[in-house]
């Protein structure tokens, strides 16, 4: 693709758009893919739609092979249940297939991040005297343990990527380094973090996110300054293709049909 | 032994003050009904348990039923935050809330633990999250064979399990189907349990690996149909988004949560009075 065409298309596509796009691209065909609401399960959903037919969606409500027509706005929508190869009790996801060791990716969403990918969804201050109640842990601990490898996925801010999370609700690397692996966590870790503004991935020693894609049309500066850290960015950091047309068509037909089925693009877990 | 009974008399004798009450279905099937039952009786001091609390807990918290809360996911789904459970953890009204927080695999494995008789649960998790910390009763055991650190939590051995399906028969079998949660597990992990079922019917035609709760294995069934409502019951009607979106606004303020509560719940007799004042008041908002 030529310069001149690239520059076009970044006007054509949102921030949001890409940051979808860029994270169902890390989905490869096949995976079995443990899914939270919202932003992971529309970039999930739209891998299946896309390049990756075979992915086998599973979410904690116990839909297994889940190929939904319209975004869940729950985790539990009839729609997952009906268009899922089988559904299984809750107990049973979590005993049988995520502790079983059978999921490939977790898919996650969160509240706050810090630089070594562990997780806040729980509150911000104080536990006790919390500034905000958030909803909490849902089945993000074990998920971000135990699948194979994590994706995260969340919007960049100063007030999401902070240097000290007031809580750690899931595990990431911890302190970094081999800290995860010496608290005898199975899974390998979040991979990748994927933002509207670039995709982070850990130091293969330190463990620490660095910035090694920034979407087109986004600046260092502006990563950084949307980080509560001192961001390191990656000597090779690449610029992440821009989202193929086929690839936004079915986001917006997904997420029209979604709005015409019941409002809303999907939200959240319960 | 299942009874066949109206819900006002099945929450009457069945839920005491101080009871450590679950109230389960996985975002599907949330008995919605019994948990307004139970606010009209005006029960106090209970131990609610519930992975996900929903509308319904929010309800129940802010009418004051509550003295602690065991759950995993406090949210409204799709929507945002529960202000009622929320108001009640940072602010104490309309009292202090207790709470005992887990991971949706904690809570899933106690119930399992429960239903099997067992004093505590046994599962890898927890691991590297601040959970244990703020939460006693998460606790670590090292595997007798392997010396592998493990978690573990107590079992969930609630007085009263209380659950919606779609069916019972005549003699009180019950069948659920679907997204099935935890409920299974819930009500055999109880003392007592109540359930709520669309319909009752003469012969279930459940195949034989269905979900099927026998009926000596039950205390009470209790006809409502749509009584999940704005959950829903699968094959017989749909989750009710427009209705978790107009939570929003009603929770928000205390002020607005007790008139809504009023007129919707306290002044009517049972759901079905319910949902024909909803449907009124749903028409003046449109």
């Amino acid at each position: 693709m030529s310069s001149t065409e690239t520059t076009t298309a970044t006007a054509d596509f949102t921030a949001t758009e890409i940051m979808t796009v860029a994270a169902s691209r890390l989905l490869k065909d096949g995976t079995v893919c443990f899914v939270g609401i919202g932003l992971p399960s529309t970039a999930a959903n739209l891998a299946r739609l896309t390049h990756a037919p075979e992915v086998v969606l599973i979410y904690e409500s116990g839909p297994i092979g889940a190929k939904p027509t319209v975004l869940p706005l729950s985790i539990g929508d009839g729609d997952l249940a009906l268009t899922a190869d089988t559904v299984v009790s809750t107990p049973e996801i979590f005993r049988y297939w995520l502790q079983g060791g059978r999921i490939d990716v977790g898919f996650l969403g969160a509240a706050q991040v810090d630089r070594f990918a562990n997780i806040n969804t729980t509150v911000i201050g104080p536990y006790d005297t919390p500034k905000v109640r958030l909803p909490g842990a849902g089945g993000a601990p074990e998920i971000a343990s135990q699948a194979k490898e994590v994706f995260i996925v969340l919007k960049q801010s100063p007030k999401a990527f902070v240097a000290k999370l007031p809580f750690v609700t899931s595990a990431g690397y911890l302190d970094g380094g081999d800290a995860r692996a010496k608290a005898g966590i199975p899974g390998a870790g979040p991979t990748a973090v994927i933002t509207d503004l670039g995709i982070l991935t850990p130091d293969p020693v330190t463990k620490e996110l660095t910035l090694t894609s920034i979407h087109p049309g986004v600046t260092v500066e502006q990563v950084k300054a949307a980080t509560g850290w001192d961001l390191k960015i990656s000597p090779d950091l690449k610029t992440t293709e821009i989202p193929d047309a086929g690839a936004l068509a079915a986001l917006r037909d997904l997420q029209a049909r979604t709005a015409a089925a019941h409002g809303q693009a999907g939200g959240g877990e319960g | 032994m299942a009874k066949i009974t109206p819900l006002r008399e099945a929450v009457a004798s069945l839920v005491h003050d101080g009871d450590t009450v679950a109230l389960e279905g996985f975002t599907h099937l949330i008995p919605h009904a019994a948990g307004h039952e139970i606010i009209r009786q005006g029960r106090r001091d209970l131990t609610l348990v519930r992975m996900t609390p929903d509308l319904i807990y929010d309800q129940m918290i802010g009418m004051g039923c509550a003295a602690k809360l065991i759950f995993s996911w406090g949210g409204n789904p799709g929507v945002g935050s529960l202000h009622r459970f929320r108001d009640a953890v940072e602010q104490g009204w309309p009292h202090r809330l207790e709470t005992e927080e887990h991971s949706h695999a904690g809570m899933a494995n106690a119930y399992v633990a429960g239903a099997s008789n067992l004093p505590f649960a046994l599962l890898r998790g927890y691991t590297g999250s601040d959970l244990p910390k703020v939460n006693p009763n998460i606790r670590f055991v090292e595997c007798p064979f392997t010396g592998e650190k493990l978690a573990a939590i107590p079992s969930v051995r609630p007085d009263v399990t209380v659950i919606h399906a779609q069916k019972a028969d005549r003699r009180g079998n019950v069948l659920l189907w679907g997204i099935l949660g935890v409920q299974k597990e819930a009500v055999l992990a109880a003392k007592r349990s109540i359930i709520t079922v669309e319909e009752i019917v003469d012969d279930l035609e459940a195949p034989p690996n269905a979900c099927v709760l026998p009926y000596w294995a039950v205390s009470a069934v209790c006809p409502v149909p749509g009584g999940a409502y704005p959950s829903y019951a699968q094959g017989y009607s749909e989750r009710d988004n427009r209705f978790y979106k107009a939570w929003d606004p009603i929770a928000r303020s205390r002020e607005t949560f007790q008139d809504w509560m009023q007129r919707h719940v306290l002044d009517t007799d049972d759901f079905a009075g319910f949902r024909r004042v909803l449907a009124e008041s749903m028409k003046e908002v449109a």
